[in-house]
């Protein structure tokens, strides 16, 4: 689904991936975990086409399509859907419209109808019920004033309704409560299958405990140093950052 | 069809780039000779079969505008105008006397510029097409259409006479009702009161006129469409509307011009008079044509704009979408004369290339516990340069007054400039005046969360704008809204990226 290879990115000229390699196959969530500084954000804005961020070297796959070569809304509407690690206010952009605007994007790319307002609040509504996510956030401007919580969940909503093939969560556990960690996982978890791959970027193993990867990756200074399984996140944990690349060095 | 979607697919249908009403409409026009001098202003006035009162009242303003001096504190610059290079008067030859007349081509004028097609109907004489309300259940609307100089049709004219509102063109209303044009006429803008107001009362052509008697509410949006056609003619139109006591209603304007390399010149006036618990709202889309990337070309839109609160707990509000025009210098008031009136601001300003825009409002406070909220949003883009200018102004009898200003700018891009100049004037101890201003930039990471999620980069900056103006969008009439919403995008396409 997703191959990423000798990847070499800057910004503002300062180098910050360095090489790194790494292939998604369709179906499977794969989780990379770093320090500070390693390049995690970096790599999802990248991926999703974030200006700014010049690759200097190696390619991106995405399917068959070179994801390099795109600009930010043909991603989007090809299947790559980034979850932010910190959720954009739109003063005065109606959470509904913003939403159904997207979704209707996504839907034309795909050759699909797109749907009016009244199929729109039905889908919307049922989702939300599934995040606890009361009804007036649709009318709410996009994220003003929302809660740090409440952001997030307006992200996973969004992820939920534009259905992507590749999720890119940058950190999406950060700030968040035990119930709000459970309902972001709950989301990811119900769409799992065959066509539906994620790239799961977190500090800790703590959201890897509710979306089980398949694999684990160690981000330090812009490269992949250590892959592994599950298990891998486990050690970090116990380890820390430190062992591992002092090891890989 | 619902006429709500007729409007929608007419704004769709130009919404693939570029200035869509710059069309020319080809009709035979009767022009009075080049140039300005006392016996223009006699030849309008005699086409016009004006009564003497009249004439003088024009020529009056005529030697006065003489006597005057184009104003030059605007932000804004353009070459000297002659006034000599332009017509005064230009009018379709065949006379609008009959509907049944109404000229082929400006019915598809008509067409073009998104009138729904059922005011269309009733602005070409259709038997019956005013009778029956609208097969959607919509409210229909009003329309007035002023062509160049003369206003060519009202609709609905009969049904809104059942409830006593006089709703006709302004030389028709001189000739109808002389009583209410030589009360009103002039005592809200006098004729010296500025350059172009001056200018304005010795050659006005047509304009609307509209009159709500005691206790009635309209029944429907009044609207008048204004369309600059004619090669060099300036555009002098002239609005009046009178609500009486406990009346209420609703006016929209909207403009467009064709595209052209000269620059014309629009110099309207607009009076507005409400008495004791009356209510007028009145909202403008203006969408002359902007003139190229360049700067070449385009409408100099001066107008004087402002409204009487006379009566006790009136109220007036005007809500304006700046789109257009290659200089935008315009200003609608309220003077808040009554106890406890209340006076709205809410606009929209948009310059991108090289329009310059310089408008505001100002608010007179008068009376005891008058109220005023000013809400003013301006975008620039582009070369674009776009000044707020405002006065509230609180006299020592306004006790109690309360006067609330907000003034955005928001720009895109980094040749473009934005400024704020708000004067406020407080001669009353118990009043309260409150300031708000930000400028602000469509950041990237906003742009960006946007085209994450699918959108254009075009799609993007409409809606950050549109949600930027939504305070004042919100205020239009539903319709107008929806179009108002296409022009902002259209006007800033090709500002980002």
């Amino acid at each position: 689904m997703l191959k990423i290879e000798n990847l070499h990115a800057s910004i503002d000229g300062k180098s910050i991936l360095n090489g790194l390699t790494l292939e998604i196959p369709a179906g499977e969530i794969h989780a990379v975990m770093g320090p500070n500084g390693s390049g995690k954000s970096t790599l999802s804005y990248v991926l999703a086409g974030r200006e700014g961020y010049e690759v200097t070297e190696g390619s991106v796959t995405f399917g068959d399509i070179d994801l390099l070569a795109m600009e930010p809304e043909e991603r989007a509407v090809a299947g790559v859907f980034l979850a932010f690690q910190a959720p954009v206010e739109l003063p005065g952009v109606g959470n509904a419209n913003f939403l159904r605007t997207a979704l209707n994007a996504v839907r034309r790319a795909k050759g699909e109808a797109e749907i009016d307002a009244i199929q729109f609040l039905k889908l919307a509504r049922a989702r939300m019920k599934v995040l606890n996510m009361p009804d007036d956030m649709l009318k709410r401007p996009v994220n003003v004033g929302f809660s740090g919580g409440e952001k997030k969940r307006n992200e996973m909503l969004q992820m939920a309704l534009l259905s992507p093939k590749l999720a890119l969560l940058d950190e999406t556990d950060s700030g968040l409560d035990i119930d709000a960690l459970k309902l972001v996982s709950d989301t990811v978890n119900s769409l799992r299958g065959p066509d539906f791959s994620a790239l799961v970027i977190t500090h800790y193993q703590r959201l890897l405990n509710h979306i089980v990867p398949d694999r684990v990756h160690v981000l330090s200074a812009g490269r992949i140093i250590k892959s592994g399984g599950p298990e891998l996140a486990q050690e970090l944990e116990a380890s820390g950052y430190g062992a591992i690349q002092a090891a890989a060095a | 069809m619902a006429a709500v979607t007729e409007t929608i697919e007419a704004v769709q249908a130009v919404n693939d780039g570029g200035y869509k009403w710059g069309f020319e409409t080809d009709i035979e026009m009767d022009f009075a000779p080049k140039g300005l001098n006392e016996d223009i202003v006699r030849f309008i006035s005699a086409k016009k079969k004006e009564p003497s009162w009249l004439l003088d009242w024009r020529l009056k303003a005529y030697r006065h505008w003489l006597t005057m001096e184009v104003p030059h504190w605007a932000a804004v610059t353009h070459p000297p105008i002659d006034f000599q290079d332009a017509y005064y008067y230009a009018a379709p030859k065949q006379g609008p006397k009959s509907l049944d007349e109404v000229d082929p081509e400006l019915l598809k004028t008509y067409a073009k510029l998104g009138i729904p097609l059922k005011e269309q109907a009733i602005l070409a004489g259709v038997e019956g097409a005013g009778d029956s309300p609208s097969d959607s259940g919509r409210m229909p609307i009003a329309v007035d259409a002023v062509f160049d100089s003369v206003s060519v049709a009202t609709s609905y004219k009969e049904r809104l006479a059942k409830d006593g509102i006089i709703f006709c063109a302004i030389s028709e209303a001189v000739q109808t009702h002389p009583e209410l044009i030589k009360q009103y006429l002039g005592s809200v803008v006098p004729q010296g009161d500025n350059y172009y107001a001056a200018l304005n009362s010795a050659v006005f052509t047509d304009g609307s006129f509209v009159y709500i008697p005691k206790g009635v509410r309209c029944p429907m949006e009044l609207s008048t469409y204004f369309r600059i056609n004619a090669k060099s003619t300036g555009q002098f139109e002239r609005t009046l509307i009178i609500a009486d006591e406990g009346s209420t209603v609703s006016y929209l304007e909207g403009c467009t011009a064709p595209m052209r390399d000269e620059n014309q010149l629009h110099a309207a006036v607009v009076e507005l008079v409400a008495l004791d618990d009356a209510s007028i709202k009145y909202s403008t889309v203006q969408n002359w044509y902007p003139g190229d990337a360049e700067g070449k070309g385009g409408i100099y839109n001066f107008v004087t704009k402002r409204a009487a609160c006379r009566g006790k707990r009136s109220k007036v509000s005007w809500t304006q979408v700046e789109t257009g025009s290659a200089i935008t210098w315009k200003y609608p008031s309220c003077l808040l004369i009554g106890d406890d009136s209340v006076g709205e601001f809410y606009s929209v300003a948009i310059t991108n290339n090289r329009q310059q825009a310089d408008t505001g409002t100002k608010m007179f406070h008068i009376g005891a516990r008058t109220r005023s909220t000013i809400v003013s949003k301006g975008i620039s883009a582009g070369r674009g340069q776009n000044t707020y200018r405002g006065l509230v102004k609180i006299s020592p009898k306004a006790t109690g007054a309360r006067n609330f200003t907000q003034c955005d700018s928001l720009l895109i891009g980094d040749q473009c400039g934005a400024h704020t100049v708000p004067y406020i004037e407080n001669r009353c101890m118990t009043a309260k005046v409150e300031h708000e201003a930000t400028t602000s930039r469509i950041a990237e990471d906003q742009l960006f969360y946007c085209r994450s999620r699918g959108l254009s980069q075009e799609d993007a900056v409409g809606m950050i704008v549109n949600g930027f103006c939504r305070e004042v969008l919100k205020e239009l009439p539903m319709e107008f809204a929806v179009e108002a919403q296409k022009l902002l995008q259209i006007s800033l396409e090709g500002s980002v990226g």
